[in-house]
């Protein structure tokens, strides 16, 4: 690499874009399109009695109502189970539209299309559904009690039963010196993308095609199943990503049943077709996560060695199940963390409620395990009154272990085996980074303040870059510009720089000639997606190993112009050019040119490479045998298994013993995600990480009540943290290369968000001496806890100065 | 969450906007548009016809004499924060304007609008309540006054019934050897107040405590005033216990709880807050006392 950007601080390329309004976001496609609007239930659950649109009709501007009668052939099926697994033994899934009973508030029952959205909400509002209401189920406890079922044929709710164990945690249990069991729970929130879903589809008559663009984080697999929906044939349709305004996860689940019905009206009126979700559609709609209940226990010795770990959880997955179970397969193996567990045991329930539907959202089942790890860690150390950091030390997986093999299976179908890390590495920073030590004297300064103050930590490792596979395609123009390709889509990360910061360095072109597209299924048709943060591990080595073999054929070329030997060839600036030899250089645009024999000259710079220009072998075709035309490469990047990033986090709260507010004053962040490319983007994933990790621990959460409506179905309710909410946040790095993958990177998108809760959970016992069993906690709840009589008192609680 | 159809008025002068309300009963006034487009987008309002006043001369007037300060209907939270006369004759009124949400929405909420919406948790209806304010209201058949406790009916509840603007809202100059201050607690900076609280001190002429004063915000179903006196009356500043006010307080209030906090949590900010505000207004009473 003689163009040094991999590992630099390179500004964001799309930001200018970005930040001026320049960006192409889907409401901003198709301005004349119709508008599709969607009357949704109103009842948990419901069986669907009568749908009466007589009074709609007269809405000027109507264009067309379907309802699930209107549906037919697959569309008429229930949407796919897109991750099948044998525990999984009771999927269920939604319709596009509802078939006969609906099973959570905002489930889509009709759908109108009209001249635009006002009209379209208009007409809406006057098509009169019916129900007969049927028993509700909300929260994993009422799900788990089963007095009443979601679906009628799984009568204990339970849509899985997911169970892993690396030995017989019975007999470690009762050889274990001490034991304890525990209960805790953690609240559901949600990805709340400032840009919500939305969908636009074209149906060129002529042409028999259909263009598609979704704000999606998956546009080839949406290309499947609209294909496979609508019968069409994969070459007829093409879907394509715009500027996505964030994701987080939301919009990796697909096919959305807009993404279908859109492209069905537009095929049946032969009009362009749009519908942006609104924001309250947004809330009971889409997708939430993260309610669990956990039921711990913990063998361990009198070190606080951890001998035996005994979990069952049961995991809230709403009304259906779309996305499989891979959030309760990610808690069950990424709870583990970075520590040797000698045996381990987890069983996670997945189980129907009345609700939104439960996938991944950043984060995705990890903040759950750590949350039940990490505070199994705080328990222990309160039971033997050690050092919360001094527990967690002797627990550590050592540098000397790797590859450590935790014999479990991860969402990949792959082994559980980390590839590579420093676990005490990142807590030794932490505790310098934080002040760990320091404690007392911060609590006394508190003290003197009228404030309670603790902290807390939080330890994770994280499964990032999960296969099947990723591609990329590097091809250098004629003009010197090199155009680069994959196929996952970008919602926001800085993909456009990163991606441009790898091929820049593997070819030796300036960064400015680089021109990055993703997520478009007419460049790039073979993709997984973005989500396990895998862009930068999976599509970075993709382009990485393109570029690799752009610069091979573009080295054989130059070498044969200027009759070198191509191992003295090196490229720079985009000048192929001999090792120490100055002028003997032949820039990598002409190399381009040459690379395409040509008959007719469409420009001077194409007249080099025609037929009269220069001399050529007789004896050889012009495109050798086993050679293609052009200067562009193809490759894929397949990992064995996933790459395991780690970290670790610590808060300082703050709590007001008269209003119990809780303010996080200090927040640091040790964070090793292998090599870096670009350290300032890694900064600000981990940044609004924290920042969603705060939101989950303190502010969100998805206040239902018992018939199963959203309270707080907007952001006026909804509380995610403003910029003031957000603490400064320090951060220091840490980098072990994975040996997986040529870059030697990890992923770094969702770190930021997995310790928040089990952090801000201990800093806030330490600061309360209350045993926190339930997350989120907001300052009514834990006024709720101090004055319980039988709230459990922590060790802490002799110090705290709490009252009793 | 597009608004249902509604008609467009954009009137210049009073009488225009009188006629267009006497005209359609189910005509409604906008000013700066902060709570009711919300409302309108979630189709939780929709009315025939929006009046809008922004273009009627004579509203953006902030008057401050001796007596008070008069705010007309076109006048911004932010015009009001920003007033220094105003917050001479009356310092309740930067304090609680300070709390108003964002920047973004004080540049364009109204003051009077958010007292015509009468929405607990707004501070300024508490204000007027605490200041013996009134409002003026224009009807086709001329002007009257409406003092806070015959205007404020229910939760979005105006006793203001056909076609009639308020024009403006007149807030009492704070009493001599007096003193305020204003509080609140949200869960986010900015956010509606989970609880907040106006406070007025007034000392005698030996500066020991002759009348404390106090409103609540986001606590009962319309503004109201309590009489904290007897906790404190008679005592030198230096030497009240304000935490038996705000003991007496907690037990005047009558809070609901909801999903972001409960009733018994707001009733423990009400003697929160009011023990901290008091303590701060007694320490200005004081002070305006010693001028």
């Amino acid at each position: 690499m003689t163009t040094k950007l991999f590992g630099e601080p390179v500004r964001r390329r799309e930001d200018a874009r970005l930040i001026t309004g320049k960006g192409r976001y889907l409401d901003d496609i198709g301005a004349n399109a119709l508008a599709a609007a969607f009357v949704r239930s109103p009842h948990a659950h419901a069986r669907i009695t009568g749908i009466d649109a007589e009074a709609a009709l007269d809405v000027e501007g109507l264009v067309a109502i379907y309802t699930y009668e209107d549906l037919t052939g697959p569309m008429a099926e229930p949407l796919p189970v897109l991750i099948p697994h044998p525990q999984l033994h009771a999927p269920r899934t939604g319709y596009p539209l509802a078939n006969g009973v609906v099973h959570h508030v905002g489930e889509p029952v009709v759908m109108v299309v009209a001249t635009d959205r006002y009209v379209a909400e208009d007409a809406a509002e006057r098509i009169v559904v019916t129900y007969e209401e049927l028993p509700v189920v909300v929260g994993v406890d009422a799900a788990r009690e089963a007095r009443a079922a979601v679906h009628d044929d799984v009568p204990d709710n339970v849509a899985a039963r997911h169970h892993q164990e690396t030995g017989d945690v019975e007999a470690a249990l009762a050889a274990a010196p001490h034991t304890l069991s525990f209960t805790q729970y953690i609240e559901r929130s949600a990805c709340m993308p400032l840009e919500g879903k939305g969908v636009h589809a074209r149906w060129d008559a002529d042409d028999a095609s259909l263009r598609v663009y979704s704000s999606t984080q998956a546009s080839t697999s949406v290309r499947a199943a609209i294909a496979a929906k609508l019968e069409l044939s994969l070459d007829r349709v093409e879907v394509i990503a715009p500027d996505v305004g964030g994701g987080f996860g939301v919009k990796i689940v697909h096919p959305w049943p807009e993404e279908l019905l859109v492209p069905m009206a537009a095929i049946r009126l032969g009009r362009e077709v749009k519908w942006a979700e609104d924001r309250r559609e947004h809330f009971i709609g889409s997708a939430h996560e993260r309610q669990q209940r956990q039921e711990i226990t913990v063998g361990y010795d009198d070190d606080g060695r951890v001998t035996a770990l005994d979990v069952h959880v049961w995991h809230d997955n709403g009304a259906y199940t779309p996305y499989g179970i891979i959030v309760p397969i990610v808690t069950a193996t990424q709870l583990v963390g970075p520590y040797a567990l000698p045996v381990y045991r987890v069983v996670v329930e997945s189980v129907y409620t009345n609700t939104v539907i439960v996938t991944p959202y950043r984060g995705a089942g990890r903040p759950q395990g750590c949350y039940a790890m990490e505070r199994t860690m705080d328990r222990i150390a309160d039971a033997l009154g050690l050092d919360r950091a001094e527990v967690r030390r002797r627990n550590l997986i050592t540098p000397d272990q790797f590859p450590y093999d935790h014999r479990l299976t991860f969402q990949d179908g792959r082994p559980v085996i980390y590839d590579s890390g420093d676990y005490p590495g990142l807590l030794d920073k932490l505790v310098a980074l934080v002040g760990w030590d320091e404690a007392e004297a911060l609590r006394a300064d508190a003290r003197a303040r009228g404030k309670l103050l603790g902290v807390g930590m939080a330890l994770y490792v994280e499964g990032t870059g999960p296969g099947p596979y990723e591609g990329g395609h590097v091809q250098v123009l004629g003009s010197g510009k090199v155009l680069v390709s994959t196929g996952l889509t970008s919602q926001g990360q800085g993909h456009e720089t990163v991606f441009a910061q790898i091929v820049a360095s593997e070819l030796g072109v300036p960064i400015d000639d680089v021109e990055v597209h993703t997520g478009d299924t007419r460049r790039f048709a073979y993709a997984v997606g973005t989500f396990a943060s895998r862009a930068a591990v999976m599509s970075g080595n993709a382009v990485a190993l393109a570029a690799r073999g752009v610069r091979e054929k573009a080295i054989r070329i130059a070498a044969e112009v200027l009759e070198a030997n191509p191992e003295d060839l090196e490229i720079d600036e985009g000048l192929v050019q001999v090792k120490g030899t100055p002028g003997a250089s032949i820039p990598l645009r002409t190399v381009a040119v040459l690379s395409n024999p040509l008959r007719y000259a469409f420009d001077e710079a194409a007249k080099q490479a025609t037929q009269f220009a220069r001399a050529g072998s007789d004896d050889k075709p012009p495109v050798a045998p086993g050679d293609a035309p052009g200067l562009e490469h193809r490759d894929y990047y397949s990992p064995i298994r996933s790459t395991f990033a780690s970290g670790a986090h610590a808060a300082v709260v703050e709590i007001d013993p008269q209003t119990w507010e809780i303010d996080v004053v200090r927040y640091a962040v040790v964070h090793d995600c292998g090599n870096v490319v670009n350290p300032m983007i890694v900064e600000g994933q981990v940044h609004g990480g924290v920042a969603q990790g705060v939101g989950g621990a303190l502010y969100e959460r998805m206040a239902y009540d018992g018939d199963g409506q959203l309270q707080n179905a907007s952001f006026m309710d909804f509380l995610m943290p403003y910029a003031s909410e957000v603490p400064d946040i320090v951060i220091d790095h840490q980098e072990t290369p994975s040996p997986l993958n040529p870059l030697g990177i990890k992923g770094a998108g969702e770190a930021g968000v997995i310790p928040g809760t089990a952090a801000i959970a201990s800093a806030i016992e330490d600061a309360t001496g209350r045993r926190i069993t339930s997350m989120p906690i907001s300052p009514t709840e834990l006024y709720d806890l101090m004055r319980d009589e039988t709230a459990e008192r922590t060790a802490a609680s002799e110090r705290t100065g709490a009252p009793a | 969450m597009k608004p249902a159809p509604f008609r467009y008025a954009d009137p210049r002068s009073l009488d225009e906007a009188l006629d267009v309300l006497s005209a359609e009963a189910g005509a409604k006034v906008l000013a700066g548009g902060q709570s009711l487009l919300p409302l309108l987008a979630m189709r939780l309002a929709a009315p025939s016809t929006l009046v809008d006043l922004n273009r009627v001369p004579g509203l953006d007037a902030v008057e401050a004499t001796g007596d008070g300060v008069r705010v007309g209907a076109l006048v911004r939270h932010a015009h009001l924060l920003r007033d220094t006369a105003a917050a001479r004759v009356q310092p309740l009124l930067a304090r609680a304007t300070a709390n108003v949400a964002h920047p973004a929405i004080r540049n364009r909420g109204t003051t009077v609008g958010s007292i015509a919406h009468a929405d607990p948790s707004g501070e300024m209806t508490s204000v007027l309540a605490l200041t013996d304010g009134s409002v003026t209201v224009a009807t086709p058949g001329g002007r009257e006054t409406v003092g806070w406790r015959d205007l404020f009916v229910g939760p979005l509840e105006t006793s203001l019934s056909g076609p009639s603007v308020v024009v403006d809202a007149f807030f009492p100059a704070l009493a001599e050897r007096s003193g305020t201050a204003f509080a609140e607690i949200s869960r986010r900076k900015g956010d509606y107040a989970v609880c907040g609280a106006g406070v007025v001190v007034t000392l005698d002429g030996d500066r020991r405590v002759a009348a404390v004063r106090a409103s609540y915000i986001s606590v009962g179903l319309v503004p109201e005033v309590h009489d904290l006196t007897e906790a404190v009356a008679g005592k030198p500043v230096d030497g009240a216990d304000w935490a038996a006010a705000g003991a007496l307080a907690r037990t005047l209030v009558d809070p609901d709880g909801d999903i972001h906090a409960s009733a018994d949590y707001r009733r423990l900010l009400v003697g929160v807050l009011t023990e901290r505000t008091l303590a701060e207004a007694a320490a200005e009473a004081l002070e305006r006392t010693a001028a």
